[in-house]
């Protein structure tokens, strides 16, 4: 469902989506039900004339089986649903796959700064690649970042990659992507940050193998 | 001191424990009578709301249309917009959804319910309004201040709400947090008077299962609020701490830890859901039996669900934190203990829907906020279900998804139930009838609006909108046509909506001027606040009454009435 609005840009979007539709199906339908049931009643029982309410306690055995019966279908459903998000959560946050490449991403007010390893392919070394705002990287790999605040607290979010990450400072925090489509996708803050927080959008640039290591070579020179 | 409300045994004749106080000072600012500190509450928390709705106007317009003059308002700046959207929910939650249902309804409606002539601390009650009076003109100075307002969000994350060199509102910022535990504070020493009076002071008779079920509710959201606001209390000394003095409990600098706030505060921010939604699904239920004709359905099972579900809510408090930053293994834990939340409360929607089968319902302006309490409520609880299940939570965290999905939770709990409740009591408050047909205006205006505000958020938010922005501007995939659109509609929603409020108040001088005189019991209740003229006296009742049956006894076989007051005896 939501890629009719935005774009899957990485290898687990569709897993989310997947879950994400999964759970308006089985919620969207016991809705629908609840609400209909819940207005067919209030125009089934309106007052008529002549006709008085009924005596109903919701104490008897056969009574409290309006309840019990969606109850046990309400169990049921989160069980499943609980299944599904914990399979999709392990995908996406705890099982890291083994990184082609580290990027650290360093949040401050208010801008993004991007390191990629120089030849050395080491992270920290003078030879390092920064760049502000503008996350380069190569389509079809697996990228394993860490995430570092300088000041308040961030998050790194890029809606085509269903991907958001606080920032903390004090902290590094690691996770992984694995870009799949070519194109130019927003970079988000999502934790409000102070005033700027409306101005620190980043782009994630993202490119086939020719044209990575063409910007790379730029890079270096 | 003064006395309690000392039980006069039978039907006695009955005088108030204290004297009823003439001057105007006593009587209508002093007053230690719980109707008149019931109605302070009300008041402030009504005028407090359309504040808070006016602001949503000014951040709206701003959103629709970026860097333009908003009419009434000027130009709203990044620094304004931030404070207007922190305050809003600030303002919404602490000084309109608390003040109106807790201690306004709370106030007014529990000695009256229970049988007894006023709190049995009528001067800690006193003294609990006026604190949240001072809250609520603390929290305005901190509007005004020189550097603007708190915008550090309502939720007040450090290390941004810990400096004045990161969130730029030097005293704002210290003045907001002020606010905000002075409000605490009020609502402890509430608390503490609920709950005594209720366990000490009902009529003879009134067994714990005799109870309303809308007294019950808010003892146990008095109860939420009092067992989780203590972390929070000591996390916003040291919060203060780190503004005023220089601490750095919560900046890594110092060797501090931002995250130990976001626990603290969400270890009663996520109850304090609960303390709101409590009194409001309580008022619900009277509502819906008085104009059904109709007994509760399962009211024990009803009251175990929410016993279940108050518990619950203390240990669901890190699905807010899914993407803060904290082991990933603790997501499942919380996404278990969020999703079993839904099945108590499911069971409570369950009950209040059964009581609708067979019943011959009457729809007056009261019945129609209770009914469409329950079915927006519904909206609420299952988007819920989307952020509680930690894996989409990554992507709808923090978006405008998640803004209407509390929308759809709180918008039915404050302001739908808050005119449940008031168009329901008007008459027992007032002694004046509201005018039906200005109410029906007021309600379907008001309905037909809401929606149009909140459903396109839900679009918006899968979109990628994401919250406390006060421009789209910048980014690409979100500063597009069909989405300036959507954020249109809501907007103008959200003006309608206002604008029908007009009707409300309207009503309210009008019913209050020249409305028909209401006699004691109007609705045909069966609960204890019906027993007494409208409105009722200093000391409530003439003769004390005895309770010999519980509250919902309507359309009992047999009667020729389809009402059974609970102190007419067998």
């Amino acid at each position: 469902m939501i890629a009719y609005l935005v774009p899957q840009a990485s290898s687990f979007a569709g897993h989310i989506d997947w879950l994400f539709t999964l759970i308006l199906v089985t919620v969207g339908f016991w809705f629908l039900v609840a609400e209909g049931a819940f207005l067919w009643l209030c125009f089934r029982f309106r007052r008529r004339d002549g006709v008085a309410g009924q005596y109903v306690t919701g104490t008897r055995k056969e009574e409290k089986r309006w309840i019990s019966w969606p109850h046990y279908l309400v169990i049921a459903c989160d069980v499943v649903l609980i299944v599904a998000t914990v399979y999709v959560w392990i995908e996406v946050k705890q099982n890291m796959p083994p990184a082609d490449e580290r990027v650290r991403i360093v949040a401050q007010q208010w801008a993004w700064v991007f390191v990629h390893a120089g030849a050395d392919g080491k992270l920290g070394t003078p030879d390092d690649i920064v760049t502000v705002d503008e996350l380069h990287i190569q389509m079809d790999r697996v990228y394993q970042f860490e995430l570092m605040s300088k000041d308040v607290l961030h998050s790194f979010s890029v809606p085509a990659f269903r991907l958001k990450q606080d920032a903390v400072p004090g902290r590094t925090i690691s996770g992984w992507f694995k870009p799949t489509q070519r194109g130019r996708f927003d970079i988000q803050c999502a934790e409000i940050c102070g005033l700027g927080h409306a101005l620190m959008p980043g782009h994630v640039v993202i490119e086939s193998q020719e044209e990575h290591q063409a910007w790379m070579r730029a890079q270096r020179t | 001191m003064d006395a309690g409300p000392a039980h006069v045994s039978g039907t006695a004749g009955h005088a108030p424990a204290h004297p009823e106080p003439m001057s105007f000072w006593r009587k209508y600012v002093f007053s230690t009578d719980h109707k008149m500190i019931g109605m302070q509450y009300m008041f402030t928390g009504i005028v407090m709301g359309l504040l808070g709705g006016l602001m949503a106007y000014a951040f709206r317009m701003q959103l629709t249309f970026p860097g333009e003059a908003v009419p009434g308002v000027g130009v709203v700046t990044p620094n304004l917009y931030n404070a207007l959207v922190t305050n809003h929910g600030s303002i919404m939650i602490f000084w309109f959804a608390m003040p109106v249902l807790i201690a306004g309804f709370g106030n007014f409606l529990i000695p009256l319910m229970i049988g007894c002539d006023d709190m049995v601390f009528p001067r800690l009650n006193r003294l609990s309004y006026q604190i949240f009076l001072l809250s609520t003109i603390v929290i305005l100075v901190s509007l005004v201040v020189p550097g603007g307002g708190f915008g550090g969000a309502w939720t007040a994350y450090p290390p941004l709400s810990a400096s004045a060199a990161y969130n730029h509102t030097p005293l704002g910022a210290p003045l907001w947090l002020l606010a905000v535990a002075l409000e605490f504070v009020a609502f402890l020493l509430g608390g503490i008077n609920f709950v005594t009076t209720v366990m000490n002071a009902r009529a003879p008779g009134m067994g714990i299962w005799e109870i309303p079920i809308v007294v019950w509710m808010i003892i146990v959201a008095s109860i939420l609020f009092m067992a989780s606001v203590g972390p929070l209390i000591a996390g916003a000394v040291l919060l203060l701490l780190d503004q005023v003095v220089g601490t750095q409990f919560y900046d890594p600098r110092g060797g501090g830890d931002p995250l130990l706030w976001q626990h603290l505060f969400w270890f009663f921010g996520h109850p304090e859901v609960y303390v709101v939604l409590l009194p409001a699904l309580g008022m619900t239920a009277e509502v819906m039996a008085v104009f059904a004709r109709k007994k509760l359905f399962a009211y024990k099972i009803i009251l175990y669900s929410v016993f279940a579900t108050g518990v619950l809510s203390f240990v669901v408090w890190a699905h807010h934190q899914f993407v803060a930053g904290i082991d990933p293994r603790m997501a499942h834990v919380f996404t278990v203990t969020t999703l079993l939340i839904s099945i108590p409360l499911a069971e409570v929607t369950f009950a209040y829907i059964a009581t609708l089968y067979g019943a011959s319902i009457e729809f007056r302006t009261p019945m129609l906020w209770a009914l469409s309490f329950v079915a927006e409520f519904m909206i609420g609880g299952v988007t819920g279900i989307f952020l509680g299940a930690s894996a989409t939570d990554i992507y709808l965290h923090d978006s405008y998804f998640v803004v209407a999905h509390f929308h759809y939770t709180f918008f039915p709990i404050a302001v739908i139930g808050f005119f449940t409740g008031f168009t329901y009591w008007f008459p027992k408050m007032f002694g004046r009838m509201m005018n039906e047909t200005l109410g029906k205006i007021h309600f379907w205006g008001t309905i037909v609006a809401v929606n149009f505000v909140f459903i396109p958020m839900f679009i918006t938010g899968v979109a990628g909108d994401h919250r406390r922005i006060y421009t789209y501007q910048l980014f690409s995939q979100l500063a597009t046509d069909g989405l300036g659109r959507l954020r249109l509609v809501s907007t103008l929603g959200l003006i309608v909506m206002l604008l029908f409020q007009l009707v409300f108040v309207v009503n309210v001088i009008v019913s209050l001027v020249a409305g028909r005189r209401a006699e004691r019991n109007p609705w045909r209740a069966n609960t204890l606040e019906w027993v007494t003229p409208s409105p009722p006296p200093h000391g409530n009742f003439a003769e004390m009454p005895t309770v010999y049956r519980g509250p919902y006894e309507y359309s009992v076989p047999g009667r020729r009435e389809d009402y059974w007051p609970q102190n007419v005896p067998a």
